[in-house]
């Protein structure tokens, strides 16, 4: 590790251990476990309807208290899904199969503990991870003109189409619906105001905030909408927690192998902390020697989806801090969070706000380690929260959303904006489109049309201008061939699709 | 594209052509797309050199049609659209329209009435609990969420004409 890098972890550590920031950080960690094991309210839910709140305070508490409420959600979601087999966000689903069954043979304890082991070990990896790449990538990114904006962004977006596990045109057709919502309002090149219905609030455009609290909180409890009674719920004893010595010697690579691939599937765009946790249950599948174990309480089975969902959630913060960049709609969020304090991301936001970027970094450490210490003893005060009857629980969540989206920019707008958008997740989930890609169309149209345009003024109109440079060459031509590869399946219905080798076709159904 | 629920040959005879659900989600994404289209007819295209604010979402537009009419071509094999179950979608229609309400209700009567009025509908009216539990659930979430949110964090929220 460079000198410079120690010496930067130092000045975040002088920042993140700072009693003020700290304080911040372990708010951050305990809301975000609440909200991560309440249905309905995923991280970015929960990161969205948090944003007011952060207005007020600097940006490095900001970005700290939000960081702490994603990676902390992260953790509660997979409390739900092993004591009560309630995903309390999505990348957590695969940790239902094989963390209920521990359950049901009286193994929760275990199961929770290798959740949360494996957790603290994939967001150490990442932060690792994150602390040497993110400054390297940011340099290179110096390089970057419009021409290689224009070039990355559609290569994130075939990626994403790539690497979802639905169909690929859909993942496609849904991140245009996204571009589109990203095409309402000022255009800062001309000055056009456009579709905007003649209503003067849309002049500012969309905001990300209403659309990913209707498309993923509004949706989630109009699908949900009728369930009553409160689930059964086990209480583990602390001293149930602790796992057998063959639980260890099983759990460590998939940890291990959970937390590099989460970490690489992270930097890449779209839901990437829900297939990192897909891939590696295919995997840890593959390589078991006795495969049939899973789906029966096979501890890898936890071990594996846990760690990678946890280090996605890091890796997702390379792009966003070195590029600007985010991969996800929790990154745009805190992206909006920073830039609120009038700060612009991007390759030079590591050079000119050390203090942000490495104090971050910091308290991702500081935030690993209050998971772990804060998680375990405390679990069963945490399960009472599933007591409560779904009956109770879905009017308060509606009210937050209200509360929430209001509160961002004090506009009506917003609030519809959060409603319909509710009743369009709604329909497209029904019909079974992915809705992150919406979200993150959402916030790379503006993006994406300035570079592109700039890069066609660059170059008199001549599109050959992304052929010209290498940069730019090589993104696009990997982001073709990636989208030839995704459309094999659709259009030549032969032949077996890379996902589904590595259990993604579970995300399917 | 979803393949499930693919009826065997004799089923689909009896059954006779049935609209599937990626042919009816992929025609209404033509529709969106040419709809945008039409409504960008205003904004100036401009040239390959000078891109006009009409460019991209014509792009964009193009680019949605294109995927709609993939979706719609190759949907021949997803799920029914006559087998998808919409249970909740009464209850949700009536969430959504409750929430409505609250929202035209929000700067008119102030957050903290809104509030209470909206929990105790959906408490006391949709889900029927009792009137004790509603009546503390309304009003204890919708003077601590103001406490908390518009005092203590100091984010403005509406006040009722009569400052309540």
């Amino acid at each position: 590790m460079p000198d410079s890098t120690l010496q930067n972890l130092l000045l975040g550590f002088s920042v993140a251990l700072d009693p003020s920031i700290l304080v911040y950080a372990f708010a951050g960690c305990i809301i975000g476990t609440l909200v991560g094991m309440m249905p309905g309210l995923g991280p970015l839910a929960g990161i969205s309807l948090l944003l007011p709140a952060t207005f007020g305070l600097n940006p490095i508490v900001a970005v700290v208290l939000l960081a702490g409420v994603y990676y902390g959600a992260m953790y509660g979601g997979s409390t739900t899904s092993i004591l009560v087999r309630i995903p309390g966000e999505a990348a957590s689903v695969m940790t239902c199969i094989d963390g209920y069954e521990m359950t049901k043979k009286g193994r929760a304890g275990p199961a929770l503990a290798i959740a949360a082991i494996g957790s603290f070990v994939a967001g150490t990896v990442g932060v690792i991870g994150l602390m040497l790449l993110a400054p390297t990538l940011a340099a290179f990114a110096l390089r970057f003109g419009p021409p290689e904006y224009t070039a990355l962004l559609v290569m994130g977006l075939f990626i994403l189409a790539y690497m979802s596990g639905g169909s690929t045109i859909k993942t496609l057709a849904s991140a245009a619906l996204g571009l589109l919502l990203g095409m309402i309002g000022i255009d800062v090149m001309s000055g056009y105001t456009r579709f905007n219905f003649d209503i003067v609030e849309l002049g500012d455009g969309v905001g990300i905030v209403p659309v990913a609290v209707g498309l993923f909180g509004i949706s989630e409890i109009l699908l949900s909408a009728g369930q009553n009674a409160a689930p059964a719920v086990q209480n583990p004893r602390l001293r149930d927690l602790v796992p057998s010595r063959e639980e260890f010697r099983l759990s460590t690579g998939p940890i291990l192998r959970g937390s590099l691939l989460g970490f690489l599937i992270g930097i890449i765009p779209g839901s990437a902390h829900i297939i990192s946790s897909f891939v590696s249950y295919g995997i840890e599948r593959r390589l078991a020697r006795e495969p049939e174990r899973f789906g029966k309480g096979a501890i890898e089975g936890v071990a594996g989806p846990e760690s990678a969902n946890n280090a996605a959630a890091t890796g997702a913060f390379v792009p966003m801090m070195a590029l600007g960049i985010p991969t996800s709609p929790v990154t745009a969020v805190m992206i909006a969070a920073i830039m609120v304090h009038g700060i612009s991301p991007g390759p030079l936001l590591i050079s000119q706000q050390p203090e942000l970027f490495w104090g971050f970094v910091a308290s991702m450490y500081v935030g690993n380690v209050v998971l772990l210490i804060l998680n375990l003893p405390l679990v069963g005060l945490f399960v009472n929260l599933l007591r409560i009857p779904y009956s109770y629980l879905y009017p308060c969540i509606l009210a937050f959303c209200i509360l929430g989206t209001y509160s961002v920019a004090n506009s009506m707008i917003d609030v519809w904006i959060m409603l319909i958008m509710g009743g369009v997740g709604y329909v497209l989930r029904k019909l079974e489109y992915d809705l992150a890609p919406v979200a993150l169309g959402l916030v790379l149209a503006p993006m994406l049309e300035l570079s592109l345009r700039q890069s066609l003024a660059m170059s008199a109109g001549d599109y050959g201008i992304f052929l010209e440079r290498p940069i730019a060459t090589t993104m696009f031509a990997l982001g073709v061939v990636l989208f030839l590869f995704a459309l094999k399946p659709v259009v030549f219905r032969k032949g077996r699709d890379w996902r589904k080798n590595v259990g993604l076709e579970q995300q399917e159904s | 594209m979803a393949e499930a629920e693919i009826p065997r040959e004799g089923e689909a005879l009896r059954r006779g052509w049935r609209l599937r659900s990626d042919q009816v989600s992929g025609l209404m994404l033509v529709a969106l797309a040419a709809y945008v289209a039409w409504e960008n007819r205003v904004y100036p295209v401009g040239s390959l050199q000078e891109p006009g604010p009409g460019y991209v979402p014509l792009l964009i537009a193009a680019f949605l049609g294109a995927m709609g009419l993939l979706i719609a071509l190759f949907g021949g094999k997803s799920r029914a659209l006559g087998d998808i179950r919409w249970p909740e979608a009464g209850r949700g229609l009536a969430i959504l329209l409750a929430c409505g309400v609250a929202a035209f209700a929000l700067e008119r009567i102030g957050y903290r009435l809104t509030v209470i009025a909206m929990l105790v509908f959906f408490l006391g009216v949709m889900e029927r609990r009792p009137p004790l539990m509603v009546a503390l659930v309304a009003i204890g979430f919708g003077l601590i969420s103001y406490y908390v949110v518009g005092t203590l964090l100091s984010v403005p929220l509406p006040r009722s004409p009569w400052g309540f």
